[in-house]
């Protein structure tokens, strides 16, 4: 279990990590949601005693990683997949990290295998594709056996194949009881995968909870109709107490009711109806809106005008 | 995913301290290239240029040279070079962790970081020591080969019986200049060319603790060896005698010879005292920098 109290960092004038408390428990899979600068890498170093913490406290399992016997077999991280020295051999950068925590030799040669690079043990890391650091990268986090785990973007830049393996093996992971903390900048990402979402913006906690209460909470369910008989049924949903707007290719969708209540209404009102189906605007959507205020850049100009912009300079020469 | 369960690895025994950190400080720094490549340029250009510089001195010695000729510190020219490629090493020992990121690794593995710092130190030192003597030693007997026989020259007009040489000729003798690894201090100064590179490779390595950056780290040891050796030489006599012998070149270089540097008209510590205050220029600057390494946001 991670526990984060009060957990600050300021760097000169900017407040990266602003006052978070939060819990990131054993047997499921967290969720670290924030924009990109919301200050998730900060506070997972903070975890890791890379940075220290301007005020506040975090711990593992109650002590602080220094503190531990073996810190390996308690914690394994992959920050970055990029921080390992490029001219060393796979087989050596394991071993290297294996023998501080004295691991075997042994365990260097399971891990490769585990994470699929036996083949090219011996081959230095300089040349790996960003998926093969990627695996490096976990094949160190697991060197240890450790009881938490933490990932940092882990999927950026993977190919799907990738992306499945990793999402299988952090579910996997946490069914074996571990702690698996895992950040990213992609509501869509943890919506597959996480169990529990801590979410944050400008370094301040904005929702701690599972991802069905996320859900619950921040969509609003709504309903399409499609009918033939649109004004009407949108009259006597206002009439029952739901709003109703039109939505595309002439459908309808009702909120304040629900499924069985707008079924019911059309029956009992002689509407005919075509379909009728439930919809749940995204998580991603509901993410965005929830950290609408704290996203540190906004692009000034949508992309759309942009492109209209680029055709009419092209236009008018 | 029934694969995870670690089937390799024993319960944990004891606390993961010193001995795991030297023996995965060894591992880094065995197992990449560039080490590898810097010592033997290390070994190549210290003897290298000792060679070549005991070579020319056994062709050609001044008569007039030959009452101070130091057959030590002749034979181990190469040091004042291969100074300047042992701190390569020891500024890249420390700072390549920072340039490639690999700190973090290391850091999270064994957050610990004295005893990180402590292991790479000690691992460095081994090999700075190991790489240092080589070249001294191997340098020193290259060179006594050369000074067995010397061909000194002799222009000062006619000498004894024999009477002047062809004009503008001078009269060449053979003479034995070289010394043997017995004779008085002489080990002790051979030891202490292998010292004195190390010594420059630590240096460097505390550089590289204190500003993370390779290139950095380098350009500021050759400033501290190099650079004050030669702002020495333009620094007027009555400053030089109070300024030289605290010079990092000139102090610690008292050590490798049987002679004192310097012209001998200003003043130079005592070999053991000298290389004292080199040393220490080197520990302050490792303290400076273990301390960083504690206290700084990797």
């Amino acid at each position: 279990m991670i526990e984060a109290s009060g957990l600050t960092k300021r760097y000169g004038e900017r407040l990266a990590v602003d006052q978070l408390t939060f819990a990131v428990r054993p047997g499921q899979v967290t969720g670290f949601l924030g924009p990109n600068g919301a200050g998730k890498s900060t506070t997972m170093r903070m975890i890791l005693g890379l940075d220290a913490p301007t005020a506040g406290s975090v711990t593992i399992d109650g002590k602080p990683l220094a503190a531990m016997a073996h810190p390996m077999r308690e914690v394994g991280a992959l920050l970055d997949a990029k921080a390992i020295h490029g001219g060393r051999s796979a087989y050596n950068h394991l071993l290297c990290l294996a023998q501080t925590n004295d691991l075997p030799k042994s365990r260097v040669a399971e891990v490769l295998e585990l994470v699929g690079l036996s083949d090219v043990a011996r081959k230095r890391s300089k040349g790996f594709s960003l998926g093969m650091g990627q695996r490096l990268g976990i094949a160190g986090a697991l060197l240890g056996d450790p009881k938490v785990l933490m990932f940092d973007e882990p999927v950026n830049g993977l190919d799907p194949e990738g992306i499945l393996w990793i999402r299988n093996l952090m579910k996997g992971l946490a069914s074996e009881g571990r702690t698996v903390f895992v950040s990213s900048h992609l509501m869509s990402e943890m919506e597959n995968t996480a169990d529990h979402l801590i979410v944050i913006g400008q370094g301040r906690l904005i929702s701690d909870c599972t991802v069905q209460e996320f859900i619950d909470r921040n969509s609003a369910l709504q309903v399409r109709v499609r009918t033939t008989e649109p004004e009407k049924l949108a009259e006597l949903v206002d009439t029952a107490g739901g709003r109703a707007k039109p939505g595309a290719d002439g459908t309808l969708l009702v909120s304040g009711l629900d499924l069985t209540q707008v079924g019911d209404l059309a029956f009992d009102n002689g509407v005919r109806i075509h379909e009728l189906s439930p919809l749940q605007a995204s998580l991603e959507q509901a993410f965005m809106e929830l950290t609408k205020d704290s996203v540190e850049f906004h692009a000034t100009v949508p992309a759309a005008q942009l492109a209209s912009a680029d055709g009419k300079v092209e236009a008018g020469s | 995913m029934t694969t995870l369960t670690a089937v390799g690895l024993p319960p944990a025994t004891g606390r993961a301290g010193f001995g795991g950190a030297l023996r995965s400080e060894w591992t880094k720094i065995r197992s990449v290239r560039s080490t590898v490549w810097t010592l033997l340029a290390t070994a190549i250009v210290t003897i290298g240029i000792s060679t070549l510089f005991a070579w020319g001195s056994s062709g050609h010695t001044d008569i007039q040279d030959v009452p101070t000729f130091d057959p030590v510190r002749s034979a181990m020219f190469g040091i004042v070079f291969g100074q300047l490629v042992i701190v390569v090493i020891g500024a890249m020992t420390m700072s390549s962790e920072y340039a490639t990121g690999m700190i973090r690794t290391s850091l999270t593995s064994m957050p610990r970081r004295g005893v990180v710092f402590g292991a790479k130190l000690s691992v460095f030192t081994g090999v700075a020591l190991v790489t240092g003597l080589f070249c001294s030693f191997t340098s020193f007997f290259i060179g006594q080969a050369f000074f067995a026989k010397v061909s000194v020259h002799d222009f000062r007009g006619p000498v004894g019986a024999k009477g002047p040489g062809p004009a503008g000729h001078p009269v060449i003798t053979i003479h034995d200049l070289s010394t043997t690894i017995g004779a008085p201090h002489v080990l002790q100064a051979v030891i202490g060319g292998g010292l004195y590179l190390a010594v420059s490779g630590l240096l460097a390595f505390g550089l590289a603790a204190l500003l993370r950056h390779t290139a950095g780290a380098i350009t500021a040891a050759i400033g501290v060896l190099f650079v004050t050796f030669i702002m020495a030489q333009f620094l007027p006599s009555d400053w030089a005698k109070h300024v030289d012998k605290w010079v990092p070149f000139f102090a610690g270089g008292q050590l490798w010879g049987l002679r004192k540097l310097g012209d001998g008209s200003i003043p130079m510590l005592s070999p053991w005292t000298g290389f004292a205050v080199f040393a220490a220029y080197a520990a302050a600057v490792i303290v400076a920098g273990a301390v960083l390494f504690k206290k700084r946001d990797a």
